[in-house]
Formats: C-alpha cells, structure tokens, sequence
C-alpha cells in the first residue's frame, strides 16, 4: 500500500524511463505494467515517453497514446501532493456520500479531477472502493478511510497535507 | 504465548484498526502477539479484535484506540466482560445463520501463512484433485452445479471442459479479480483474508485444463487486496505450490468496463480495454488468441471446498438451477452491513430486514439496489424475491455478484437513474453505439424529466431509448442499464413526476 509521503516524482528523464520500459519487455502483454511503472516514477505518463514505448512495442504512437487516455488511472501531468481518491458510487450515496464529496470540493473550492492551485491536494472521483459496508469511503493517499462525512473527510486531508 | 487477532482488511484498517493494533502492542505487554488476520465480514464492528482463550476466540468490538486501556484493564487477555464483548464470533447471529464454505477460513487465519492455510485444510482440495485426475475433477465441477460468481452465472464445469478439450499449443486461466460492480467487496475480502484459496483454485483449474500459465487482474483501486497477493505470490511460489501453473498478479487501470471478461483480456493484451463481439468464446479464442478460462475469484476459490465436501454435498444447497452458497454483500444504509454467505434462496426481504437490521440511519427503507450499479432497484413490495438467479432474473432484477445496497426513504430515485445512465457514459468503451451514445442521451433525457419539461414524453423517450440499450448494446454495460433506470422508473413513478 502507498505509504503516506507518496508522490514524490521525479523530474522527466529518458534513461529512467528506458529502463523502466526495458525492465517490463519480457512479461506478456507489457503495456500497462509499463504505464503503470512510468506513472509511479514520473507521476504521470509523460508525452515523451509515449513515442518510446511506442517504439520498444513495435506499436505506433497513436495506438499507445490511445491506450494511455483510455484508463483514468493514467495522467498526463502529476497530481497534487495530496490525492483523494472519494468514492462516488451507490452504497455511498446512500449514507451521505454526495453531502461529503460536496462539503470538502467546495472548502478546497475545486471540482471533480481538480487540484487546488498550489498544488497540494488532488481530488478525483471512484467508483467504489470494496468499502461500501464502512461508507462513504476514501483512499487518501492510498490509506483508507471509511464511515466518512464532512468534517472527518477534511480533518483526514488535512492530516495527510500537514508537513 | 496469548495470541490476539486484530484484522488487516481494508474496510478494517478504513475505520483505525492499525491504531488499534498499536496500542495493543504497546500496552498489552511481552508474551502476547498480535496476529493481523483477514474481516470475519461483520464490518459493522470493526475494528474487532479477538482474544484466543481456553472457550475459543473471543471477540470484541467496534474498538478504538481509546478503549484499549479500559480492555485490559477489564482482563481482555482473558476473554473477560467489557461492554465492547462480542463473545464467540461463530456464536453471533450474523454469523450463526451463515453457511460459510468459500469464507470458511476468511477472519480466522493469518492471510500470509501457508501453514495456517494448511492446518485449517487448505490444499486438501488439491491433493483431491491431483488424485482424482483432470477428468473426474471437471465432472466433480460440473454436477456440484457451480457457476459463475462474477454475475454472469456460467455453468464453470462447462468452461473448463470447453477448455479441456480444446487443443492449443498454450492455453491460459484468468482471474477476473477486476471487482467493480459497486456495493460489491466480497473478491476484496477473500483475496486479503484467505488469498491461498484463491491461488489453490487457480492450480486446481491449470491442473484441469491443460494451463500453465494463469494472470490475476485485479484493479487499482485496491491497494490492499494487491500487497496482499504479491505477497501470496511469493510464499506460494517459494513452497512449490505454483510449480506447475505460474500465476502473475496484474493490476487494472481503473476501468469499469475491463470487469467484462472480453474487454479484461484486450486490457490484459495491453489494449484499450474494449470489449470484444462473440463468438469466439474465450474458451476458445481468449487470451493472446488461445483457450483461455475467465472465472471470478469466488468462482475459482469455491472450487477446492467444492472437491473437499464432494460435488453432492455442494449441490444439495442452494435453490432452483442456482446451487451452493453466495457471499452476499449488505451494503449502503444498513445497520448490520458486511458479508453473510448463505445457500442461494432466502428472500430478500428476509436478508434486509431480519439479517441486516433495516437501515442504519433507522428510517425506513425505501429501495435497494441488487447486483450492482446495473442491477435493478427494488421496493419493499418485491421483498418476497427470492435470491436465486432466475428468480430476480424473472421480477427484472440481476443478482449479479451479491451486492445489496440499501437506501432510506430520503433517496431520490430519479437521481439515481440519472446516475446509472451518468456512470455507463462515463464507463462506456465506446465500441458500441447504443452505449456509447445512447447513455450520454439517457442522461439528456433524465435531465429534462428532473426539470418537468414534458415528462411524459421523455418518459416514453426514455423508454424507448432502454430498449435499444438493452437489445443492442455488445455487453452488459449498455445492455444492462436499463434496469437501475427503468425499474425506478416503474416502481418509484412519484420521483419522476417533476413540476
């Protein structure tokens, strides 16, 4: 699991990112254990690494950019030091989860997939985390938290944002 | 040495059960150690430790840090009176009425521990299967009358003949642990409580079909279940276990749609997780092109109980064409929520009310959701359904995969038709049009009706429009929303009726 002071990323960098690449080529299927390895080092899929990947799959760079943008897990610029991951579905909704999503957006005064301007804390949508007995839930940072309103959804923010 | 068990489960953790675990530690002293297991599924009271004591385990909860040093001051070590006593968790009502056979061990064991696995009969299924050959396991499959667990419902036996039987140079076994449906955690518990079942089953079924080679793709959005697996993997691997059959965890990429087995694969591929037309069945043409089982992580950990009790045994529970047990999933606004394993057949009704103790917030309950974000959403006249397959199947309702999501008598039911419709555009692959395009203009139309612009019309648009979805769509995302849709429509009408 993500420890807390995750997203640390490192700046763009053609050897690691070839290295990254080189170290998934003999798995099967390697496109997505790449993009994900690309994404946990740089913290997003940066556009010069597509044409690289592209590349090393013998695939064009059309292709690989439309594998990229069809996850929502994979960005294209990182996210901020915090990321909420608050889950939207159903058994959520039901136990005051909209109420929740809507009290912390609008104290970060952001939206959906938005992050606050400088840059510490992102926020984007799931649905459904397996919490959906302990609601409304959320990973932040990937730590869960669960039986979640308002207020406790902040104050856990606001523990993983503190330096 | 006292053993005390404090769980690791997510929805455990969620709540502070590593504070607890903590505090435990710090202040219950030297000779006792903390074992972290997997969720007994009374999510309720979590975190609830457990005491192991001459009686059996006693359990206690929901704990907070707080309240450690007031338990041991009361002599929790010794399974003694406090206020937070649960007593024996096989002995609460939540639990005496299960009929646990694929969570048997789930809560009880350490997750990690292939010893533990053993002592509590894991790998008894597998010396089974290794001594009754390929053969006479899938007949043994077959007449235990398994299917599917994943929703679908697929006769597994038939799968892994199909498989069996087809002739390849490679062919491979997919987990399907891509456990998206919401309102659904079941696959999430089993993997970080007994993830050895899991592993065994997928042995079992290499074993069976010929494969050497199997994949669990399991999505990202749980990080716990992963750690869990990856270190499964190892100690699994380490011990010989997947001597035979590798097995490589994979992890999603958030996806909804890479649930549905086709589009799994082409994700698997490295693809855009597209869903693709059939036939080919994967049975045939799955993964890289070649035979391949797809099964749901309950259907594959199902299978080695299944060999242990024999095939007769299985059967002989469950109702109609649906035998065996079902881990269902309370969710949402209930009191008691987590997970009750029961043969299929008690009434819904009865799983709400008696089992899960109505609502949390203690009002009401209007509607519940069965089968996830595309199942149907019922009202307290259709409590008498029976949970069977093609019992909600025939009242236009999904079980699915367990899932049961509660609301109170507050829900608005045209808004969550208009979230089902918001979910699938979101979700859609894109392949096909009638999803494609038809949610965003479900969307548009629920709109209209939520601001009283000619309701009646958009009511007969709407319907009009399900249809399509539902004959024309390539896979259950499209073809299935419109049950959440049309059933608010028909049995909540007053919630669409805007001024």
């Amino acid at each position: 699991m993500a420890s807390k002071t995750t997203n640390l990323v490192a700046d763009w960098d053609p050897n690691r990112a070839a290295e990254i690449i080189n170290a998934h080529l003999g798995l099967e299927g390697p496109a997505l254990p790449i993009l994900h390895g690309l994404q946990a080092a740089f913290g997003c899929v940066p556009s010069e690494a597509i044409s690289m990947v592209a590349k090393a799959l013998n695939r064009s760079r059309a292709e690989i950019h439309g594998v990229v943008t069809f996850y929502h897990d994979f960005r294209d610029a990182p996210a901020g030091k915090t990321v909420v991951k608050l889950c939207r579905a159903e058994a959520c909704q039901a136990v005051g989860g909209r109420e929740a999503a809507s009290f912390l957006l609008a104290s970060l005064r952001i939206g959906w997939g938005q992050t606050t301007p400088d840059g510490a804390v992102t926020v984007e949508a799931v649905y459904c985390l397996g919490l959906c007995a302990a609601a409304p839930a959320a990973l932040v940072n990937g730590q869960p938290h669960g039986r979640l309103d308002g207020m406790s959804l902040i104050e856990a923010v606001a523990e993983d944002t503190q330096p | 040495m006292i053993r005390l068990f404090v769980p690791k489960d997510v929805s455990a953790l969620a709540v502070g059960a590593d504070c607890v675990a903590k505090a435990l530690h710090q202040q219950a002293g030297e000779g006792v150690q903390i074992v972290r297991t997997g969720s007994r599924g009374m999510t309720w009271l979590e975190p609830l430790i457990e005491i192991e004591t001459p009686e059996g385990r006693i359990a206690y909860g929901p704990v907070t840090p707080a309240d450690v040093p007031g338990l041991l001051a009361a002599g929790l070590l010794s399974g003694a009176d406090h206020p937070l006593r649960i007593g024996r968790p096989e002995d609460h009502p939540f639990m005496a009425r299960q009929t646990r056979l694929t969570f048997a061990r789930c809560g009880i064991v350490d997750p990690l521990s292939l010893d533990d696995y053993r002592a509590h009969g894991g790998l008894e299924g597998l010396t089974k299967a290794l001594a009754m050959g390929p053969e006479v396991v899938v007949a043994e499959v077959t007449a235990s009358g398994l299917r599917g667990r994943g929703g679908a419902g697929f006769p597994t036996g038939i799968k892994w003949k199909t498989v069996a039987d087809a002739a390849a140079d490679c062919k491979y076994i997919v987990c399907n642990a891509d456990e998206g449906d919401s309102g659904t955690f079941a696959d999430r518990m089993l993997m970080e409580g007994d993830p050895f079942a899991l592993l065994e089953g997928m042995v079992i079924c290499g074993l069976v079909v010929g494969a050497r080679k199997g994949f669990i793709y399991i999505r990202s959005e749980y990080p716990r279940a992963i750690e869990v697996l990856e270190h499964a993997l190892v100690v699994a691997r380490a011990q010989g276990l997947l001597a035979d059959c590798d097995i490589e965890l994979r992890v999603g990429a958030g996806s909804y749609v890479c649930g549905e087995e086709t589009a799994l694969l082409e994700s698997l591929e490295g693809k855009r997780g597209q869903v693709r037309a059939k036939p080919p069945l994967p049975a045939h043409k799955g993964l890289f092109g070649r035979p391949t089982v797809v099964n749901n992580v309950l259907t594959l950990a199902t299978v080695p109980e299944i060999l242990v009790r024999g095939a007769e045994a299985y059967a002989a529970l469950g109702c109609g064409r649906s035998r065996g047990t079902l881990p269902f999933q309370l969710a949402g606004n209930i009191r008691f929520g987590g997970l009750f394993e029961a043969p299929f057949g008690m009434a819904l009704g009865e799983l709400i009310d008696q089992v899960g103790g109505g609502t949390a917030t203690g009002r009401p309950v209007r509607a519940v959701q069965t089968g996830g974000p595309l199942g149907a959403y019922f009202p307290r006249e259709l409590f008498d359904t029976v949970l069977d397959y093609e019992a909600l199947a025939a009242r236009d309702g999904l079980l699915g995969h367990g899932g049961i999501v509660v609301f109170d008598d507050t829900v608005d039911m045209a808004r969550q038709a208009r979230f089902a419709m918001e979910f699938c555009a979101m979700e859609s692959c894109g392949k096909c049009t009638p999803c494609r395009v038809g949610s965003v203009r479900g969307m548009e139309v629920i709109d209209k009706i939520l601001k009283g612009h000619e309701v009646a019309a958009n009511l007969a648009l709407l319907e009009d429009l399900c249809n399509t979805l539902k004959l024309g769509s390539l896979c259950a995302l499209g073809g299935f929303v419109p049950y959440p849709v049309m059933s608010a429509v028909r049995h909540f009408p007053q919630d669409f009726q805007r001024q």
